[in-house]
Protein backbone atom coordinates (compact mmCIF):
# COMPACT_ATOMS: atom_id res chain seq x y z
CA UNK A 1 0.00 0.00 0.00
CA UNK A 2 2.71 1.97 1.13
CA UNK A 3 4.21 1.77 -2.76
CA UNK A 4 1.15 2.63 -4.21
CA UNK A 5 1.08 5.63 -2.16
CA UNK A 6 4.56 6.96 -3.41
CA UNK A 7 3.36 6.17 -7.51
CA UNK A 8 0.75 8.37 -6.76
CA UNK A 9 2.54 11.37 -4.87
CA UNK A 10 5.55 10.86 -7.85
CA UNK A 11 2.39 10.87 -10.51
CA UNK A 12 0.74 14.34 -8.55
CA UNK A 13 4.38 15.95 -8.75
CA UNK A 14 4.91 15.09 -12.76
CA UNK A 15 1.01 16.55 -13.38
CA UNK A 16 1.74 19.71 -11.31
CA UNK A 17 4.79 20.62 -13.13
CA UNK A 18 3.01 19.63 -16.33
CA UNK A 19 0.17 21.95 -15.44
CA UNK A 20 2.72 24.75 -15.02
CA UNK A 21 4.82 23.93 -18.53
CA UNK A 22 1.40 23.72 -20.83
CA UNK A 23 1.18 26.65 -23.33
CA UNK A 24 -2.04 25.40 -23.70
CA UNK A 25 -4.45 26.68 -20.70
CA UNK A 26 -6.99 23.79 -21.63
CA UNK A 27 -4.51 21.24 -20.56
CA UNK A 28 -2.74 23.06 -18.14
CA UNK A 29 -6.34 23.20 -16.01
CA UNK A 30 -6.77 19.59 -17.12
CA UNK A 31 -3.46 18.89 -15.67
CA UNK A 32 -4.39 20.72 -12.66
CA UNK A 33 -7.99 19.02 -12.27
CA UNK A 34 -5.64 15.50 -12.42
CA UNK A 35 -3.61 16.85 -9.55
CA UNK A 36 -6.75 17.39 -7.42
CA UNK A 37 -8.25 13.60 -8.30
CA UNK A 38 -4.42 12.20 -7.33
CA UNK A 39 -5.32 14.17 -3.96
CA UNK A 40 -8.33 13.42 -3.33
CA UNK A 41 -7.23 9.22 -3.78
CA UNK A 42 -4.37 9.95 -1.21
CA UNK A 43 -6.73 11.69 1.10
CA UNK A 44 -8.92 8.95 0.87
CA UNK A 45 -5.79 6.49 1.48
CA UNK A 46 -4.86 8.42 4.94
CA UNK A 47 -8.25 8.10 6.17
CA UNK A 48 -9.98 11.45 6.13
CA UNK A 49 -12.97 10.78 3.73
CA UNK A 50 -14.50 14.34 4.89
CA UNK A 51 -11.60 16.07 3.03
CA UNK A 52 -11.32 13.67 -0.18
CA UNK A 53 -14.93 13.88 -0.79
CA UNK A 54 -14.11 17.71 -1.07
CA UNK A 55 -11.20 17.50 -2.91
CA UNK A 56 -12.99 15.52 -5.43
CA UNK A 57 -16.03 17.50 -6.06
CA UNK A 58 -14.77 20.84 -5.94
CA UNK A 59 -10.88 20.74 -6.85
CA UNK A 60 -11.42 18.09 -9.68
CA UNK A 61 -14.81 18.86 -10.67
CA UNK A 62 -15.96 22.48 -10.37
CA UNK A 63 -12.63 24.14 -10.22
CA UNK A 64 -11.89 22.68 -13.84
CA UNK A 65 -15.35 23.47 -15.10
CA UNK A 66 -14.96 27.42 -14.21
CA UNK A 67 -11.76 27.56 -15.41
CA UNK A 68 -12.55 25.83 -18.69
CA UNK A 69 -16.06 27.97 -19.00
CA UNK A 70 -13.22 31.45 -18.38
CA UNK A 71 -11.09 29.85 -21.25
CA UNK A 72 -13.83 29.54 -23.56
CA UNK A 73 -15.05 33.50 -22.84
CA UNK A 74 -11.18 34.40 -23.24
CA UNK A 75 -7.94 32.74 -25.21
CA UNK A 76 -6.60 29.69 -25.30
CA UNK A 77 -3.28 29.60 -25.68
CA UNK A 78 -0.31 31.48 -23.65
CA UNK A 79 1.56 33.84 -25.96
CA UNK A 80 5.39 33.62 -25.34
CA UNK A 81 6.80 37.05 -24.38
CA UNK A 82 10.09 37.61 -25.70
CA UNK A 83 10.95 40.86 -24.02
CA UNK A 84 11.47 39.15 -21.16
CA UNK A 85 15.31 37.72 -22.49
CA UNK B 1 18.80 37.01 -17.74
CA UNK B 2 19.62 38.46 -14.35
CA UNK B 3 15.94 38.47 -13.45
CA UNK B 4 15.56 34.71 -13.88
CA UNK B 5 18.43 34.57 -11.63
CA UNK B 6 18.01 36.38 -8.58
CA UNK B 7 14.02 35.12 -8.91
CA UNK B 8 15.70 31.13 -8.86
CA UNK B 9 17.87 32.88 -5.60
CA UNK B 10 14.54 33.69 -4.22
CA UNK B 11 12.89 30.85 -5.00
CA UNK B 12 15.53 28.68 -3.42
CA UNK B 13 16.05 30.99 -0.22
CA UNK B 14 11.79 30.26 0.21
CA UNK B 15 12.10 26.73 -0.37
CA UNK B 16 14.86 26.45 1.98
CA UNK B 17 13.00 28.26 4.76
CA UNK B 18 9.82 26.15 4.64
CA UNK B 19 12.01 23.31 4.30
CA UNK B 20 13.45 24.27 7.68
CA UNK B 21 10.99 25.47 9.38
CA UNK B 22 8.75 22.55 8.70
CA UNK B 23 10.93 19.76 9.46
CA UNK B 24 10.74 20.56 12.96
CA UNK B 25 7.06 19.90 12.94
CA UNK B 26 6.42 16.34 13.89
CA UNK B 27 3.50 15.06 11.79
CA UNK B 28 1.38 12.21 12.96
CA UNK B 29 3.21 12.30 16.32
CA UNK B 30 -0.17 13.03 19.22
CA UNK B 31 0.86 16.41 20.12
CA UNK B 32 -2.18 17.96 21.30
CA UNK B 33 -4.40 16.88 24.01
CA UNK B 34 -7.77 18.24 22.23
CA UNK B 35 -7.61 15.81 19.48
CA UNK B 36 -7.83 12.98 22.82
CA UNK B 37 -10.92 15.25 23.89
CA UNK B 38 -12.70 15.03 21.07
CA UNK B 39 -12.39 11.44 20.34
CA UNK B 40 -13.45 10.60 23.97
CA UNK B 41 -16.32 12.88 24.51
CA UNK B 42 -17.43 14.33 21.36
CA UNK B 43 -20.09 11.18 20.76
CA UNK B 44 -21.02 11.86 24.13
CA UNK B 45 -21.34 15.69 24.17
CA UNK B 46 -22.88 16.34 20.41
CA UNK B 47 -24.57 13.18 19.59
CA UNK B 48 -22.90 13.15 16.42
CA UNK B 49 -20.99 10.03 15.18
CA UNK B 50 -18.89 11.53 12.74
CA UNK B 51 -16.27 13.37 15.02
CA UNK B 52 -15.17 15.51 11.72
CA UNK B 53 -19.22 17.14 12.13
CA UNK B 54 -18.96 17.36 15.45
CA UNK B 55 -15.78 19.53 15.27
CA UNK B 56 -16.94 21.55 12.32
CA UNK B 57 -20.14 22.52 13.40
CA UNK B 58 -20.42 22.17 17.10
CA UNK B 59 -16.94 23.14 18.71
CA UNK B 60 -16.12 25.10 16.21
CA UNK B 61 -19.39 26.27 14.63
CA UNK B 62 -17.87 29.95 14.74
CA UNK B 63 -15.21 29.30 12.57
CA UNK B 64 -17.41 27.69 9.96
CA UNK B 65 -19.97 30.94 9.83
CA UNK B 66 -17.00 32.70 8.73
CA UNK B 67 -16.04 30.06 6.35
CA UNK B 68 -19.50 30.48 4.60
CA UNK B 69 -19.33 34.55 5.12
CA UNK B 70 -16.54 34.10 2.91
CA UNK B 71 -17.83 32.31 0.18
CA UNK B 72 -20.82 34.57 0.16
CA UNK B 73 -18.52 37.66 -0.15
CA UNK B 74 -16.54 35.53 -3.05
CA UNK B 75 -19.86 34.48 -4.75
CA UNK B 76 -21.05 38.27 -4.25
CA UNK B 77 -18.08 39.67 -5.71
CA UNK B 78 -18.24 37.78 -8.45
CA UNK B 79 -21.80 38.61 -10.00
CA UNK B 80 -21.46 42.56 -9.00
CA UNK B 81 -18.01 42.33 -11.22
CA UNK B 82 -19.78 40.17 -13.86
CA UNK B 83 -23.26 41.37 -13.75
CA UNK B 84 -24.64 43.28 -16.81
CA UNK B 85 -27.44 45.20 -17.28
CA UNK B 86 -28.40 44.83 -20.94
CA UNK B 87 -28.74 40.77 -21.53
CA UNK B 88 -26.81 41.32 -25.40
CA UNK B 89 -28.28 39.50 -28.74
CA UNK B 90 -26.48 36.89 -28.78
CA UNK B 91 -25.89 34.09 -31.65
CA UNK B 92 -28.15 31.36 -31.34
CA UNK B 93 -26.53 28.24 -30.12
CA UNK B 94 -26.67 24.51 -31.05
CA UNK B 95 -29.40 22.04 -29.63
CA UNK B 96 -27.82 19.23 -27.50
CA UNK B 97 -28.80 15.98 -29.05
CA UNK B 98 -31.14 13.58 -28.19
CA UNK B 99 -28.58 11.58 -26.17
CA UNK B 100 -27.42 14.07 -24.43
CA UNK B 101 -30.37 15.95 -23.67
CA UNK B 102 -32.19 12.91 -21.88
CA UNK B 103 -29.28 11.57 -20.26
CA UNK B 104 -29.01 15.21 -18.39
CA UNK B 105 -32.31 15.01 -17.20
CA UNK B 106 -32.17 11.64 -16.20
CA UNK B 107 -28.66 12.52 -13.82
CA UNK B 108 -29.86 15.75 -12.77
CA UNK B 109 -32.63 14.43 -9.89
CA UNK B 110 -30.15 11.50 -9.13
CA UNK B 111 -27.19 13.98 -8.49
CA UNK B 112 -29.14 15.97 -6.18
CA UNK B 113 -30.57 13.76 -4.31
CA UNK B 114 -26.94 12.13 -3.89
CA UNK B 115 -25.75 15.77 -2.86
CA UNK B 116 -28.51 16.13 -0.60
CA UNK B 117 -28.09 12.63 1.04
CA UNK B 118 -24.70 13.93 1.77
CA UNK B 119 -25.67 16.71 3.39
CA UNK B 120 -28.65 15.27 5.67
CA UNK B 121 -26.79 12.30 6.99
CA UNK B 122 -23.52 14.74 7.53
CA UNK B 123 -23.57 13.86 11.36
CA UNK B 124 -23.60 9.91 10.65
CA UNK B 125 -21.42 9.41 7.26
CA UNK B 126 -18.16 11.00 6.03
CA UNK B 127 -19.23 14.23 4.68
CA UNK B 128 -21.27 17.65 5.23
CA UNK B 129 -22.95 20.42 3.87
CA UNK B 130 -19.41 21.91 2.11
CA UNK B 131 -19.19 18.36 -0.25
CA UNK B 132 -22.87 17.99 -0.34
CA UNK B 133 -23.37 21.38 -1.43
CA UNK B 134 -20.47 21.03 -3.91
CA UNK B 135 -22.23 17.79 -5.47
CA UNK B 136 -25.47 19.77 -6.03
CA UNK B 137 -23.84 22.39 -7.73
CA UNK B 138 -22.20 19.89 -9.96
CA UNK B 139 -25.74 18.74 -10.70
CA UNK B 140 -26.55 22.05 -11.88
CA UNK B 141 -23.05 22.46 -14.13
CA UNK B 142 -24.49 19.69 -16.05
CA UNK B 143 -28.43 20.79 -16.53
CA UNK B 144 -26.88 24.04 -17.64
CA UNK B 145 -23.68 22.11 -20.03
CA UNK B 146 -26.38 19.73 -21.23
CA UNK B 147 -29.96 21.52 -21.12
CA UNK B 148 -30.38 24.59 -20.76
CA UNK B 149 -27.76 25.31 -22.76
CA UNK B 150 -25.75 28.94 -22.35
CA UNK B 151 -28.46 30.84 -21.44
CA UNK B 152 -28.48 30.12 -17.63
CA UNK B 153 -31.27 30.92 -15.47
CA UNK B 154 -32.31 33.87 -12.76
CA UNK B 155 -29.64 34.91 -10.85
CA UNK B 156 -32.33 36.02 -8.19
CA UNK B 157 -33.64 32.78 -7.18
CA UNK B 158 -30.13 31.42 -5.75
CA UNK B 159 -29.21 34.35 -4.10
CA UNK B 160 -32.98 34.09 -2.22
CA UNK B 161 -31.82 30.66 -1.43
CA UNK B 162 -28.01 31.59 -0.26
CA UNK B 163 -29.52 34.49 2.09
CA UNK B 164 -32.33 32.48 3.26
CA UNK B 165 -29.90 29.35 4.29
CA UNK B 166 -27.56 31.85 5.41
CA UNK B 167 -30.23 33.31 7.79
CA UNK B 168 -31.22 30.29 9.28
CA UNK B 169 -27.65 29.15 10.46
CA UNK B 170 -27.19 32.53 12.00
CA UNK B 171 -30.99 32.46 13.61
CA UNK B 172 -30.74 28.91 14.82
CA UNK B 173 -27.22 30.29 16.46
CA UNK B 174 -28.39 33.22 17.93
CA UNK B 175 -31.62 31.03 19.83
CA UNK B 176 -28.31 29.34 21.54
CA UNK B 177 -27.79 32.64 22.79
CA UNK B 178 -31.31 32.92 23.95
CA UNK B 179 -31.43 29.84 25.47
CA UNK B 180 -28.46 29.01 27.11
CA UNK B 181 -25.97 31.97 27.29
CA UNK B 182 -23.66 31.36 24.05
CA UNK B 183 -23.75 31.16 20.47
CA UNK B 184 -24.33 28.04 18.83
CA UNK B 185 -25.20 26.42 21.84
CA UNK B 186 -26.68 22.73 20.72
CA UNK B 187 -29.83 22.82 22.75
CA UNK B 188 -32.22 20.90 20.96
CA UNK B 189 -32.44 17.60 22.43
CA UNK B 190 -29.21 15.12 21.59
CA UNK B 191 -30.95 11.78 20.55
CA UNK B 192 -29.69 8.08 20.61
CA UNK B 193 -26.50 8.29 18.05
CA UNK B 194 -26.28 6.67 14.32
CA UNK B 195 -30.37 7.62 13.96
CA UNK B 196 -30.83 10.10 11.92
CA UNK B 197 -32.89 12.36 13.98
CA UNK B 198 -30.00 12.67 16.46
CA UNK B 199 -27.16 15.62 17.69
CA UNK B 200 -29.48 18.17 18.31
CA UNK B 201 -29.13 21.79 16.06
CA UNK B 202 -26.01 19.78 13.84
CA UNK B 203 -28.74 18.42 11.03
CA UNK B 204 -30.16 22.14 10.95
CA UNK B 205 -26.93 24.15 10.58
CA UNK B 206 -25.50 21.29 8.12
CA UNK B 207 -28.46 21.31 5.76
CA UNK B 208 -28.61 24.73 5.43
CA UNK B 209 -25.03 24.96 4.81
CA UNK B 210 -25.56 22.50 1.93
CA UNK B 211 -28.32 25.01 0.82
CA UNK B 212 -25.69 27.68 1.32
CA UNK B 213 -23.04 26.43 -0.36
CA UNK B 214 -24.83 24.89 -3.38
CA UNK B 215 -26.80 28.02 -4.30
CA UNK B 216 -23.49 29.97 -4.03
CA UNK B 217 -21.09 27.41 -6.49
CA UNK B 218 -24.28 27.02 -8.77
CA UNK B 219 -24.53 31.10 -9.21
CA UNK B 220 -21.02 31.31 -9.66
CA UNK B 221 -21.31 29.24 -12.73
CA UNK B 222 -24.49 30.37 -13.73
CA UNK B 223 -23.03 34.04 -13.85
CA UNK B 224 -19.93 33.16 -15.25
CA UNK B 225 -21.96 31.14 -17.88
CA UNK B 226 -24.28 34.23 -18.50
CA UNK B 227 -21.33 36.83 -18.56
CA UNK B 228 -20.38 37.80 -22.24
Amino acid sequence: MIILEIILVFVMLVGAVFAGIFKDLLNAVIAAGFVSFIAAILFYFLHAPDVAMAEASIGAALTVAIFVIAIKKTKRFEEDDKKDN
Amino acid sequence: MIRKIISFILIVIIAAGIFFSLREIPFGAAKSKVREYYLDNGIEQTGATNVVTSVVVNYRGFDTLGEVTVLFLASIGLSAILYRRKEEKRKKRRKSSLILYTGCRFLFPLILLFGSYIFIHGHLTPGGGFQGGAIVASGFLLIMLGCWGWEGINRNRFKVTESLSGLVFVIVGLLGLFYGGYFLLNYLPKGIPNQLFSAGIIPIIYIAIGFKVGSEIAGIINDMVRSG
